[in-house]
């Protein structure tokens, strides 16, 4: 055993632990943040990714006795850290995966949404081939990623104050172009046959 | 009300629909967004302890003996336990139980399950196992289906004596022949007969959650496995007849499920295993399977050898066709003797056939357990018929497109082999992915290297044939309504991902009129849920959609009455939408739902209701005519532009235009999804994915390193179109949307290839390195070489 001092979502705390435990083990066996998930134990899915000084790690293949002096965010840090900067709600991440309908299982997407948001942290605007890059590190199985994608579009489009792309499915009309609130938003489809007008 | 009304596909209200039919974020996606969604890993039980599984080192052998002393006596282990533990044998399908939950006197592929053991954390679990001894008898193993089936002895599958005199079947796990029409006169008056081989590997589903189960008993006998399953209702069934328990004593609770995709609907020995470990041991136990024991379960895509021969008139018309099909079952029967039936049995769709045949074989062979995966059984069939419909127009000098077109079988018709097909939307995805593609203008006329291709497909939106027959209810639903206003539904429908939690929010929330956020689901528990058959064959939106449609219009004439009494008017008036009731004639007079609910348990006493869905009574009159009959039908289109570099034989999808039509669809945001999952999924089978195993049996590759799935860079660009037929029986008009548009994208890319290069990809996957070849025997063959045949007839396995 060994113990650990670490900083996780901005709280510090010490933690006992075999030495040769990694960080998700203790993320998830000591502290209880079982938000990062083990899909491989091996460094090949991302689903336990999270991020140490910002940068995304894969906490299945990190040694948690490295992470001493570091900042770790688990996605269970990222609505609080949104709420003390003055935010509302879940971070604008969080949100846009929820409304583009990005979360199917959901469960590589902790790792996905902290992929996603380094990017965004280090780089504001990227491109879509930029954004696929970013994202390649984690292993999505239901999504083929591609609201993944429009989720992280919607994230730049609304910082930007701009219109969202609208999806191929939406014809004549955009799902996302205004925020989440308990009323429907979007207009409705009509009965008639959408074939018609699907052009892609 | 019975569990057979149809409800219709218009909205409950005239006024419209008030939810259904708009993009709705999911029930749970901000739960999930924020990482407190608890997956069944994620639980924690005071003293529980940690079991892992022993397993096999070969692909066939005989257990002479297991010595677990050892592995007792290490400080920490609480439990060991071998098949002898556990001796009953279960199976998913009643007619098949072949299985042992650990091996008990053979093991039949390398993953096999031999032993567990239960301690305090997993790294004491893990070098217990390697002190339990067991003395194997290696025998002779079979890894290709045309061996175990030439081969009757050793038999994976042991017959008694009396069993081999009466019905020897060697290692044929399941044989079925259907034929309907003449085929022969069909072939015979066709004008073009194409005949050829196709064949499709293994693949797997790859959730990206690992299978987990956590077990405690509790000391008045009552057994929770809380368990990463796709369905309740079979694990708690098996449960009880392994274990020797009431089913009444057995609760199974799903909890988040992180991806299925067929690949968790088998009962698993990890849920056995922990079952069994917290009875002996008194205390509670998880198992949690690495990602290489995740590929050893498998359960995946059977891998078929299939020859098919199909006839068409000089227009296109198809006269016949016939298929014959080895089916390699790997070595448990699972849902086998079902996709022995879908391989022959869903082929029959979106086109008409005069006549058929099909003839399909499935062989036990000594490789990881093939079951069903995501499309059951008629993925592959679909890939080479939809191939061979190119070859088909390739001969006849026709639009593959428009012979798809002219083939078309209408709606409300009975198919040949006897099935009722209701509302079908193909003919408009087909022309949704023409127009998309640009098609007219593009295909065949793309510079060389480049091209499109199209496919179509059928899919069942749930089964006719309940894994176990039984006359009750395939789906039931419960709903509380309390008087603060919300709405709680209880469904034993499991929630793997797809949504069907939402959209069961979705028709509660249109039905009586509420926010959908006053709507919450409690799923998949059998103590709490009433019985739905759980997440397979598509059945979820379908079959749980009706059933709360049931449930709620009984519900409603009680709220309706109470309302109109407070109001004294006549019913009619009342209205119901999102959060509050109205009077038609007078718009000042409205309610909130929670004060209509207290008028309404004021009036008639605690609120709730049960509500059911069962099938009617479908299929052909013949044996197995129930396997392939579904209350409704979904159809696919698709187009994929895909590029063929020649130096290196990679193929690149640049496009996808998927054409789905899933009747109303309820939550198009949710459709797309399950529109480009499915696309997705196709696309890496064909391209990237191989369940492959070595020479000895061993998978060739247990982990996501070495069995490649696509990143984000290697997907293409899916463009997801919904077609909206409005089934006359599904909830509001839906179908399905989850399993029907992975057929297409497989046999679409050969067919885009074709396009490209002019060469015909018949046998999966699509390697360079049989585009390469197929690229040289295209080059000799333009030189008119008599080698290019020799090579070509050496290439291929003719085994049908």
């Amino acid at each position: 055993m060994r113990v650990l001092s670490l900083d996780v979502n901005g709280d510090r705390t010490e933690v006992a632990a075999p030495a040769h435990w990694t960080l998700l083990e203790v993320l998830r066996y000591r502290l209880g943040l079982t938000g990062s998930k083990q899909g491989c134990d091996k460094g090949d899915c991302g689903a336990c990714t999270v991020l140490m000084d910002e940068k995304p790690v894969l906490s299945c293949i990190t040694l948690a006795g490295m992470c001493g002096g570091r900042r770790i965010t688990t996605i269970e840090g990222l609505m609080p850290a949104h709420l003390a900067a003055g935010g509302s709600g879940p971070d604008p991440v969080q949100a846009a995966f929820d409304r583009c309908g990005a979360l199917q299982c959901g469960f590589c997407q902790p790792g996905m949404m902290l992929s996603a948001r380094a990017l965004l942290n280090e780089k504001p605007h990227p491109t879509r081939a930029e954004i696929k890059a970013a994202l390649s590190g984690n292993l999505c199985r239901c999504t083929g990623y591609t609201q993944i994608v429009q989720a992280v579009e919607l994230v730049i489009a609304e910082a930007a104050g701009a219109e969202p792309p609208a999806p191929a499915w939406a014809p004549g009309y955009n799902p996302w172009k205004s925020p989440r609130s308990s009323a429907p938003s979007a207009s409705p489809r009509s009965d008639r046959d959408h074939a018609n007008e699907a052009e892609g | 009300m019975s569990a057979r009304d149809v409800h219709g596909n218009q909205p409950p209200w005239p006024e419209g629909f008030r939810v259904v039919g708009r993009a709705q974020p999911k029930i749970d996606g901000l739960a999930k967004a924020t990482g407190a969604a608890l997956y069944t890993d994620d639980l924690v039980l005071a003293g529980m302890l940690h079991a892992k599984i022993l397993r096999s080192p070969h692909a066939h052998a005989r257990i002479r003996g297991i010595d677990a002393r050892a592995a007792l006596a290490l400080p920490g282990v609480h439990a060991v336990i071998t098949g002898k533990d556990m001796p009953i044998k279960y199976g998913v399908i009643p007619w098949t139980p072949d299985e042992n939950a650990l091996a008990l006197d053979k093991v039949r592929f390398i993953g096999d399950e031999v032993a567990a053991v239960a301690a305090l954390d997993e790294d004491t679990a893990n070098a217990a196992l390697k002190l339990i001894r067991v003395d194997y008898e290696p025998l002779r193993a079979f890894l290709e289906p045309e061996d175990a089936l030439a081969t009757p002895e050793p038999q994976i599958h042991e017959q008694t004596p009396e069993q081999k005199a009466k019905e020897h079947k060697g290692n044929v796990s399941k044989h079925v022949r259907l034929e309907f029409g003449d085929v022969e006169a069909g072939l015979a008056g066709a004008d073009v007969v194409v005949s050829d081989h196709y064949e499709f590997h293994g693949t797997t589903h790859t959730p990206i959650e690992p299978h987990c189960a956590l077990a405690q008993y509790s000391a008045d006998g009552v057994l929770t496995v809380w368990s990463s399953t796709q369905i309740t209702h079979y694990v708690q069934k098996a449960l009880a007849r392994v274990l020797e328990l009431p089913e009444a004593r057995v609760r199974v609770i799903q909890p988040f499920l992180g991806g299925a995709f067929g690949g968790k609907s088998d009962p698993f020995a990890l849920e056995f295993a922990v079952a069994k470990l917290a009875m002996l041991t008194g205390r509670p136990v998880k198992c949690l399977w690495t990602r290489e024991e995740v590929f050893y379960a498998h359960r995946g895509r059977h891998p078929m050898k299939m020859r098919y021969t199909s006839g068409a008139r000089r227009d296109g018309k198809l006269t016949a066709v016939d298929a014959k099909i080895l089916i390699d079952g790997g070595s448990y029967s699972s849902f086998g003797l079902v996709t022995t039936y879908y391989a022959g049995q869903l082929l029959t769709g979106p086109y008409h056939f005069p006549a058929y045949r099909f003839d399909s074989t499935r062989v036990f062979t000594n490789k990881p357990p093939c079951g069903p995966k995501r499309g059951h059984g008629s993925v592959q069939p679909r890939f080479a018929f939809e191939v061979q419909l190119d070859q088909l127009a390739e001969e006849l000098g026709m639009d593959p497109l428009e012979l798809r077109r002219r083939n078309f079988q209408g709606e409300n018709v009975q198919t040949v082999n006897g099935q009722r097909v209701t509302s079908n939307g193909f003919l408009a995805c087909l022309d949704a992915v023409e127009r998309a593609s640009a098609w007219k203008t593009r295909h065949a006329k793309l510079p060389r290297g480049r091209g499109l291709g199209v496919a179509g497909s059928m899919y069942i939106s749930g089964t006719n044939y309940p894994v176990y027959p039984n006359p009750m209810p395939q789906a039931g639903v419960q709903l509380k309504l309390d008087r603060s206003g919300l709405v709680t539904v209880f469904t034993g429908g499991n929630d793997i991902g797809q949504g069907s939690n939402s959209i069961a929010r979705a028709i509660v929330a249109e039905e009586l009129g509420l926010e959908p956020a006053d709507v919450r689901v409690v799923a998949a528990d059998t103590d709490l849920c009433p019985v739905d058959l759980g997440a397979y064959s598509s059945r979820v939106t379908f079959m749980v959609g009706n059933a709360l449609i049931d449930a709620c219009r009984k519900l409603r004439t009680k709220l309706v009455t109470a309302v109109a009494e407070h109001w004294h008017v006549h019913a009619a008036r009342v209205a119901f939408g999102l959060g509050a009731a109205h009077d038609r004639e007078d718009a000042a007079r409205r309610l909130s739902m929670r004060e209509v609910f207290q008028l309404a348990e004021a009036r008639f006493d605690t609120l709730g209701e049960t509500g059911a869905y069962n099938t009617p009574e479908l299929g052909g009159d013949y044996r197995g005519g129930t396997i392939g009959a579904s209350p409704a039908y979904s159809f696919t289109a698709h187009v994929v532009e895909a590029e063929v570099d020649e130096e290196t034989g990679r193929i690149t999808v640049l496009n996808c235009w998927i054409a789905h039509d899933c009747g109303r669809a309820l939550n198009p945001m949710l459709v797309a999804g399950q529109i480009e999952g499915s696309a997705y999924m196709g696309i890496a089978e064909a391209l990237m994915e191989d369940h492959a195993v070595n020479r000895f049996g061993l998978h060739a590759g247990p982990s996501l390193l070495d069995y490649r799935i696509p990143t984000a860079v290697d997907t293409p660009e899916l463009h997801a179109l919904i077609v909206e037929s409005l089934d006359p029986e599904g909830p509001y008009g839906a179908k399905e949307a989850g399993e029907g548009p992975l057929h297409p994208s497989i046999p679409a890319i050969s067919n885009a290839v074709f396009d490209a290069v002019g060469i015909r990809l018949r046998h999966l996957p699509f390697t360079p390195a049989k585009v390469l070849a197929a690229l040289r025997e295209q080059r000799d063959r333009a030189r008119g070489g008599e080698v290019a045949r020799t090579a070509r007839v050496a290439s291929e396995r003719e085994p049908c």
